[in-house]
């Protein structure tokens, strides 16, 4: 027969691309392109512990209006922006003693303090994440030097599997452009990036904040006393000793998720 | 070849149209951008070649450094130390994103997403 | 072979017309969504997926069930299923394009999807499912392709599709199980949070797919030359039976454990879909509807004598279809999110965009499903002849 066959040149013609693509790639992948370790330097005003924690202090809060001034300031600092629908956005939150504690409530709790009590819900930043178990990038991940489950915004696909493997409610995605919500558009924080649509957020225990040496925007903007934010592994830490002195208890911890959040009650 | 004349005009045609952009804007190119740089500083974080070209992949390896590293100090080849964000150390020197980052930008039709999510600096005033 | 395709009636032209107008119409609905977010959608906070990935999770199930053709034919040598696998194989195609059509419209950022390779989480449930559907549908389209081929030309397939065709079939248990797995590891979701999800889902899955190939076979018998044959049919209609009676006797079993623990947790979702909870109850008719059309199928179907009049079992396998795809396609997944981890009921209801997506969708599965059915049927009308 004249000339090459059919097949054969198809299987040239993919090897052929193959090997291109491949080629190329494999160039870009072992090309220099990642910062070495001597480019990246700590800072030394950082905060930094092996472990970090909260604890809310339930005896401290009373009614709303303490809560507001907590929630904005981390909305504000964040960029959150304000959606009154039901595709809203928040970082942080008040609920009921009976949406927060699942299965802690009953029905005589309404005779107690607990009744019309602000709890103050957010991102547990668990020692054990389902969220980050489930991500299929590693766009959510735990950092294992200090213990922060953080959002690689970059890399965030939007596939919201995060969000269903939350056992706490504590994400939320921006189901259109958040700036569109944003006052003229504007960051309420220029010093701080906002989101885009089609990504998921949540607390971060203010790790940008952390890097410079500051305490999270919440535990600041709280009154004395009401939120404590420390190294749960220094046994001198203000929080373990408070959860030394206190009773304390987390959000559904029968699941397994170790969260690092404990409420003193 | 069957349809000698049918394939010839496809051909032509084809040709054409494929080279449209080329003949529809043959001497009316835009002069190539005059960007305006930054009057504070002289050098910038890396030579000027390498950030000319590579401005992306410097950005990237900081994003993955402060997102992934939680690591927000960079040193320079020459020791200097800058704070790796976009919108905190690139735009406080070249402050005026219209004068720097969109001639080059607009010129070339690239329209990075980055601005979607990190905060552009206002204009800076006239004076 | 895809010269077959190019030449048809005018039912087939004007039907691919239609069908490209569907897919047309959600095209332009995507470009909205795809402009504007996914605020076009009935998605929210609570409910965070809704009728995308609900078609996906009905729809892998319709595309495991090639596996109901090919078992007995390759493992167990049913000579009367051996002309009808190649139905199934491209039913499994058109299926799965489907399930990886519903999560890119799913998607947040769907420009980014490429970080699903470039960054691969063995841990995360929804890599290998990323893995065995694009896996099943490769798989699918080798075999279909290889055989249909050989039997053009009138020759036994090349040998190394054999062992293609075997891994085939345990590959089918697995898209769905795998799919089973995104719900049924999640700690917070006690709706899914059961081992009995999985072979659910299977159960659903050989009702639905054989019961979709059964109406896809009285149809392709109406209007080509091909007859998938009596007794293809029949078996097909005694597999549909059992799987039915296995997914209601599943559900039933779930509601015991659900209500006799009396665990709240649990049964707040039970409660919410067949009840209401807090005065919301949207999809109390729907369930329902499903429960009873499910039984109504069993009723008709448990009677060989009503089986084997097609008519009768046309119009059962339509109840099977519609039941299944009720139950999955709207319960599961609504279900599972309502009431939220904290206990409060956010309802959902997909906006006209959201089905208007979900139609274009189906059309370009239809599409490729008419196509790759005209082909199968011209090399067997041409074989035959």
């Amino acid at each position: 027969m004249r000339g090459i066959k059919r097949r054969d040149f198809i299987k040239i013609a993919g090897i052929s691309a193959a090997l291109g693509l491949g080629g190329k790639t494999a160039f870009e992948l072992i090309a220099p392109g990642r910062l070495d370790a001597a480019e990246e330097v700590p800072n030394a005003a950082a905060f930094k512990a092996k472990h970090w924690g909260m604890a809310i202090d339930l005896r401290k809060f009373k009614d709303a209006s303490q809560v507001k001034p907590i929630v904005d300031a981390c909305h504000l600092t964040h960029n959150v922006p304000a959606i009154p629908t039901k595709q809203d956005i928040k970082w942080i939150w008040a609920t009921g003693f009976d949406h927060a504690f699942t299965h802690k409530t009953h029905v005589l709790i309404a005779e107690t303090e607990m009744k019309d009590k602000p709890i103050l819900v957010l991102c547990n930043h668990c020692e054990n994440p389902p969220c980050v178990r489930v991500c299929p990038t590693k766009a959510t991940f735990k950092r294992e030097e200090d213990g922060i489950v953080l959002m690689d915004f970059h890399r965030c696909i939007g596939c919201r599997f995060c969000m269903g493997a939350c056992p706490y409610g504590s994400r939320s995605f921006n189901f259109g452009d958040p700036r569109e919500y944003l006052k003229e558009g504007k960051p309420t924080n220029p010093d701080y990036p906002t989101r885009t649509k089609g990504v998921v957020e949540k607390c971060n225990f203010c790790a940008e904040r952390l890097a410079v040496g500051k305490i999270p925007a919440c535990v600041e903007a709280a009154g004395p006393g009401q939120m404590l934010f420390g190294d749960l592994t220094d046994p001198r830490s203000e929080i373990r000793k408070a959860l030394r002195e206190r009773y304390s208890i987390r959000r559904k911890p029968y699941l397994g998720t170790r969260p690092s959040v404990y409420y003193l009650v | 070849m069957y349809d000698k004349g049918k394939i010839i005009l496809g051909l032509v045609i084809f040709v054409v149209i494929f080279t449209t952009p080329f003949w529809w804007n043959a001497g009316v190119a835009k002069p190539v951008p005059q960007i305006e740089l930054p009057k504070k500083e002289k050098y910038c974080v890396d030579a000027k070649d390498y950030m000319r070209t590579s401005h992306m992949v410097l950005l990237n390896n900081w994003r993955d450094s402060v997102v992934r590293n939680g690591n927000r100090i960079y040193e320079a080849d020459d020791g200097r130390k800058f704070n790796m964000s976009l919108t905190n150390q690139c735009l406080s020197c070249h402050d005026s994103k219209a004068k720097f980052c969109d001639r080059c930008h607009n010129y070339l039709q690239v329209a990075p997403y980055c601005w979607d999510c990190h905060v552009i600096p206002p204009e800076p005033k006239e004076k | 072979m895809l010269e077959k395709a190019l030449t048809g009636s005018r039912t087939y032209w004007s039907w691919l017309v239609i069908l490209a107008a569907i897919l047309g119409a959600g095209f332009i609905a995507y470009l909205y969504q795809f402009h504007y977010g996914l605020k076009v959608t009935g998605m929210n906070r609570d409910v965070t997926w809704g009728f995308y990935i609900a078609q996906l999770t009905f729809l892998v199930g319709v595309a495991a069930s090639a596996v109901m053709l090919v078992l007995p034919y390759y493992l167990h040598h049913y000579k009367a299923f051996g002309r009808i696998t190649i139905l199934g194989e491209f039913l499994a195609i058109s299926a799965v394009t489907m399930c990886g059509l519903f999560v890119f419209v799913d998607l947040g950022q769907p420009q980014r999807v490429m970080n699903l390779i470039l960054h691969p989480t063995p841990n995360s449930i929804l890599f290998w499912d990323f893995l065995v559907l694009n896996g099943y549908l490769v798989l699918n389209a080798v075999i279909g392709w290889v055989t249909l081929q050989a039997e053009r030309k009138g020759l036994p397939p090349a040998p190394w599709i054999k062992p293609l065709i075997i891994l085939s079939i345990p590959w089918a248990v697995s898209i769905h199980t795998v799919t089973a797995f995104l719900y049924c590891g999640l700690p917070g979701r006690g709706f899914w949070l059961t081992a009995i999800l999985a072979p659910r889902f299977l159960a659903s899955a050989f009702a639905s797919g054989p019961a979709a190939l059964i109406l896809l076979g009285l149809l392709v018998r109406k209007f080509t030359k091909f007859d998938p044959g009596k007794e293809a049919i029949q078996t097909l209609g005694k597999i549909v039976t059992y799987a039915i009676i296995l997914n209601l006797f599943f559900l039933s079993l779930e509601t015991f454990t659900v209500f006799y623990s009396q665990i709240p947790d649990h049964m707040d979702h039970f409660i919410y879909l067949y009840a209401g909870l807090h005065g919301h109850a949207t999809l109390v008719p729907w369930m329902w509807a499903s429960a009873f059309f499910g039984l109504a199928a069993v009723a008709i179907l448990v009677f060989p004598k009503l089986r084997a009049r097609e008519g009768v079992l046309a119009l059962a396998c339509g109840l099977v279809f519609v039941c299944t795809w009720i139950d999955k396609g709207m319960g599961m997944i609504a279900g599972g999110f309502i009431p939220n981890p904290l206990h409060e009921v956010t309802e959902y209801i997909p906006t006209f965009p959201e089905l208007l997506i979900t139609l274009g969708v189906y059309g370009v599965g239809a599409l490729i499903l008419t196509v790759l059915y005209k082909v199968a049927i011209g090399v067997k009308e041409e074989v035959e002849s």
